[in-house]
């Protein structure tokens, strides 16, 4: 007869093989190494929780420092390759295999181990996709988690940077994988369970607390007056003229720009409680000055930021909170609305080629994509209409004979040239010779061309919905790249009529005057402002301080 | 270090020759200094670019191309010291060192 | 408001002095610029990165200069440094009310530094000069580079300096504090910890710093101002700089080893010194009246 419960036994092995480690579930930090060793088998697939913002450092230290005679051939499963020592396992042997989303600041180091054999890699996914297949064939077999604070009964607490704990928690406890979880404190109660205990096998007070990226973190010191211009004219020829209201935003200085004029220049032109008001964010800091001047209804987050609790603690008719008061993140949760239940993602990108296609990819950097492609992509499936959905649907296929239906605004938002000169348009993406060099099945493309809408750059917007045809696109690309070489290359006289029509739209088009566009406009100059904006609820890192 | 110089012929005359220079700009890192000043040149006006950014000639031809079709100044004199500026800035800057100049003075 | 440290050094001069009075010397197009950067391919300023000249503040008569924070850090080079002590000697021939400065530095420029260091002590003596023909020096600090090096030393031979928060004076900068150092000694990149030491706040409770203003041109102008008005003959007499002496020894026995600037904010009796970085400056200033060094 065949057995149906060998998991379940497989699992009872290696908790029996920990038993003489732990009292209850909690397990020394002296005892780690041996508790990876005695749970871990060759060929394990593991999830190692790498986000974006929170790490379970602690325990990736240990993972690395196993020994790989006894402990190696690990297929990892993991969002986000932030840490040295996500790549260690591979460069020692402990792990062979890897399963990701997004590894910005490894990815040099990810394409000289994937060069030199050290490793394979299955795919690179969007964070939905990943999260998708930790339910289908990329079930972790152990999970390694991140948590605020944990009691004696193995409840988590993960605080405001809940971020990828639940799913990876709940894919890999109920296909009966065993969960660990480092935690910064050992509490008598948890302030809310976050997960519950039953899902937890065994927890561990790392030595030191989990470190937390400050990511979303941008000081408006730094943002020019060329990006003031842009911010304007995306208020006012997209987000007025959709009558945007629900949306996410990148983490660029660019998109900040916009958040900080919000208050000043969104104001003056009569669309508070008109735009903005419903959000898929990160709780950025350059978004209080608007949430303190009525633009916000409510944002929900996939992290958080460091420095925003008390804000958000006093915010709970905007954010997303618990009971305790802080609030809750969850990164799968809050891609599925901002690829569902948003009218408009804008985010920028490093090129932009000529059916509009962008991709962030450099040569001899394998970074991954993260989040941007899922919000980036007219969802398909959508079928709720909303104004802004409904005019961008209109707008494409008015006159095609389709079936009407509504369409997502994607918005790539960018300066002609990058620092150092680099032109942000290009006729052929780097993507290419990257994905022929590392051998990948397609070059890493961002954000697809057909999802794209809007081009947005110092010289204008180019609204791609209502181009027709192949070469009306390429035209109204160009017609915005300034003067980078697609830029110069240019047909002058169809850019002419492409303008004529409103399908280009320069500053003057829509009644921006560029000396307007100075820094005097952001409703914060500096971090200091920001602090002053929220009463002081605001406490920023040290690194964005200069008080 | 680069030194491009571009003449330009046929512009419009900037009223009153007296006028002083106007700088506007600081020379760091991504930016650049625009100075404009009366200069008697028989009608052109003349552009002498020192830039750390080598090899960009064509696109200051064509940023300084499209800054004559805006403002068709004649008998002037802009030098520009720069620091790799994107066109963005270089045009920005441009500008605003004419609106000074035809107010009379610093920026 | 216009903020200070974020305008230009041509823009903060015109702002401080009584509108349209400002006469600069050697301006940009005189092109009196660095004859080294040149040669080692370099980009210059046509003003080399200072700007003087004479004007009027509160309708007197006044030499002023300013350093451009955004060109090589305000470094003083060889040409700079001339027009800052050319300035500074002309004030003894023109007696101005005072003279002004708008220091904004790194120090000397490396790539002109031995021409720079003797700039640096052309400066200082020129300085002493001033204020010894009765003529008050003031410096205003308030740029994004803050005042280091040789202007640092400079600024504390003057007779008064104004701060903003945002501003910082000292010798050594945080990086190079950190090089020489390590890093537990002083972690540069911890810009709370840079700030709490060298910013404004605290260089106006050492008292290194005669007053403390908000990030505004206008906030600079009413107290460059005030000084003016006050500005009194300075006892540069033996006795005087003995007890100086003898006020610096007491500092460094009373604080000498507290750790960081909190623990001397403590000591000096203020409380909840750990929020002090937090106040606008009027509150901070009601907070340590009295309190200070």
């Amino acid at each position: 007869m065949r057995d149906w419960d060998t998991t379940t036994r497989n699992r009872d092995q290696r908790l029996a093989r920990a038993a003489p480690l732990t009292r209850g579930k909690v397990v020394q930090a002296d005892d780690a190494t041996a508790l990876l060793e005695a749970v871990l088998e060759p060929g394990d697939r593991v999830c190692l929780e790498g986000n974006n913002q929170k790490q379970a450092d602690f325990l990736a230290k240990v993972l690395a420092g196993l020994d790989p005679a006894q402990v190696h051939d690990l297929h990892m499963v993991q969002s986000v390759l932030a840490l040295p020592e996500h790549l260690d396992v591979f460069e020692k042997g402990i792990a062979s295999k890897l399963d990701f989303s997004f590894s910005g600041p490894q990815a040099g180091r990810l394409a000289k181990l994937l060069a030199g054999g050290q490793l394979s890699i299955g795919a690179i996914h969007t964070y939905l996709e990943l999260f998708g297949r930790y339910f289908t064939d990329l079930t972790p077999r152990i999970a390694l988690v991140a948590a605020q604070a944990a009691d004696a009964a193995g409840n988590l607490y993960t605080g405001p940077n809940t971020e990828d704990t639940p799913v990876i928690v709940e894919a890999t406890c109920f296909k009966r994988g065993i969960v660990i979880a480092q935690v910064n404190e050992l509490v008598d109660q948890v302030p809310r369970v976050d997960i519950p205990g039953g899902w937890v096998d065994f927890v561990i007070q790392s030595p030191k607390p989990h470190y937390i990226e400050p990511l979303f973190t941008r000081d408006p010191a730094q943002i020019s007056e060329i990006q003031v211009l842009m911010a304007m004219m995306v208020i006012k020829g997209i987000y007025a003229e959709y009558e945007v209201n629900r949306l996410n935003h990148g983490i660029g200085f660019d998109t900040a720009a916009i958040e900080l004029l919000l208050p000043t220049y969104a104001e003056r032109l009569g669309l508070r409680g008109k735009i903005c008001r419903h959000w898929a964010l990160n709780p950025h800091p350059a978004l209080i000055p608007a949430i303190e001047a009525g633009f916000v209804q409510s944002v929900h987050s996939f992290g958080s930021e460091l420095g925003m609790e008390d804000y958000i603690r006093a915010r709970p008719d905007v954010f997303f909170t618990g009971p305790d008061g802080s609030m809750r993140s969850n990164r799968a949760l809050c891609q599925a609305a901002g690829h569902y239940a948003c009218d408009l993602f804008i985010g920028s990108t490093l090129q932009i080629d000529l059916t509009g296609n962008s991709s962030t990819a450099t040569l001899g950097r394998i970074a991954g994509f993260g989040g941007a492609p899922n919000m980036g992509a007219d969802a398909r499936g959508r079928r709720h209409a909303s104004p802004t959905w409904l005019k961008a649907g209109r707008e494409a296929r008015d006159g095609s004979g389709l079936t009407p239906r509504g369409q997502k605004l994607v918005v790539q938002m960018v300066e002609t040239f990058r620092e150092h000169m680099q032109p942000a348009f290009v006729e052929k993406l780097d993507a290419w010779e990257l994905a022929e060099n590392a051998g990948m099945d397609l070059p890493p493309v961002m954000i697809y061309g057909e999802d794209v809408s809007h081009i947005v750059t110092e010289e204008g917007i180019a609204n791609l919905l209502l181009c027709r045809g192949e070469e009306e696109r390429e035209q109204a690309i160009r017609g915005v790249a300034g003067y980078t070489p697609v830029g110069l290359a240019r047909d002058r006289r169809a850019v002419e009529n492409l303008r004529d029509r409103g399908i280009i739209r320069r500053p003057e088009d829509l009644g921006i005057d560029k000396r307007e566009a100075t820094r005097d406009l952001l409703a914060a100059r500096t971090v200091k402002d920001l602090v002053r904006a929220s009463g002081g609820l605001y406490d920023p890192p040290k690194r964005f301080r200069n008080w | 270090m680069e030194t491009l110089v571009f003449d330009y012929r046929d512009g419009k005359p900037v009223p009153a020759s007296n006028r002083p220079p106007a700088l506007v700009g600081v020379v760091g890192s991504g930016n650049l200094e625009v100075l404009v000043e009366a200069h008697d040149l028989s009608g052109a006006a003349r552009v002498e670019v020192v830039t750390a950014a080598t090899g960009f000639r064509p696109i200051w031809q064509a940023v300084l191309d499209d800054f004559f079709n805006r403002h068709a100044p004649s008998n002037i004199l802009i030098s520009i010291n720069d620091v790799g500026a994107t066109p963005a800035v270089v045009s920005l800057r441009l500008d605003q060192a004419m609106e000074a100049f035809k107010a009379g003075g610093a920026a | 408001m216009s903020s200070y440290y974020e305008a230009s050094a041509r823009e903060r001069l015109l702002g401080l002095l009584d509108e349209g009075s400002f006469q600069e010397i050697l301006p940009p197009s005189a092109r009196i610029s660095s004859p080294h950067l040149r040669q080692l391919d370099t980009p210059a300023a046509f003003d080399d990165g200072i700007i003087v000249g004479k004007g009027l503040l509160d309708g007197k008569p006044v030499l002023a200069a300013a350093q451009e924070g955004g060109f090589m850090g305000g470094a003083v080079g060889e040409v700079h440094g001339a027009k800052l002590t050319g300035l500074l000697e002309r004030a003894l021939d023109e007696k101005p009310a005072a003279v002004l400065l708008l220091v904004e530095s790194g120090g000397v420029r490396l790539h002109e530094a031995n021409a720079g260091l003797i700039a640096v002590s052309e400066i200082m003596r020129a300085i002493l000069a001033v204020r010894a023909a009765g003529i008050p020096v003031f410096v205003l600090d308030g740029g994004q580079f803050g005042c280091f090096g040789g202007m640092g030393i400079a600024s504390r031979l003057c007779d008064a300096v104004v701060m903003s928060e945002e501003g910082r004076l000292g010798l050594s900068g945080p990086e190079v504090i950190e090089t020489t150092m390590g890093v537990e000694e002083f972690d540069s990149r911890d810009r709370a910890l840079v700030w709490r030491t060298l910013g404004g706040k605290h260089r106006y409770l050492l008292g290194e710093a005669a007053g403390i203003v908000p990030d505004a041109i206008a906030a600079f102008r009413d107290a460059a101002i005030g000084l003016l008005r006050q500005a009194q003959a300075p006892d540069l007499s033996l006795a005087a700089m003995q007890a100086e002496h003898r006020r610096l020894a007491n500092r460094l026995e009373r604080f000498g080893q507290c750790r960081d600037a909190i623990d001397i904010w403590r000591s000096l009796g203020i409380e909840e010194p750990a929020g002090l970085p937090l106040l606008e400056i009027p509150e901070f200033v009601a907070r340590t009246q009295d309190r200070r060094a």
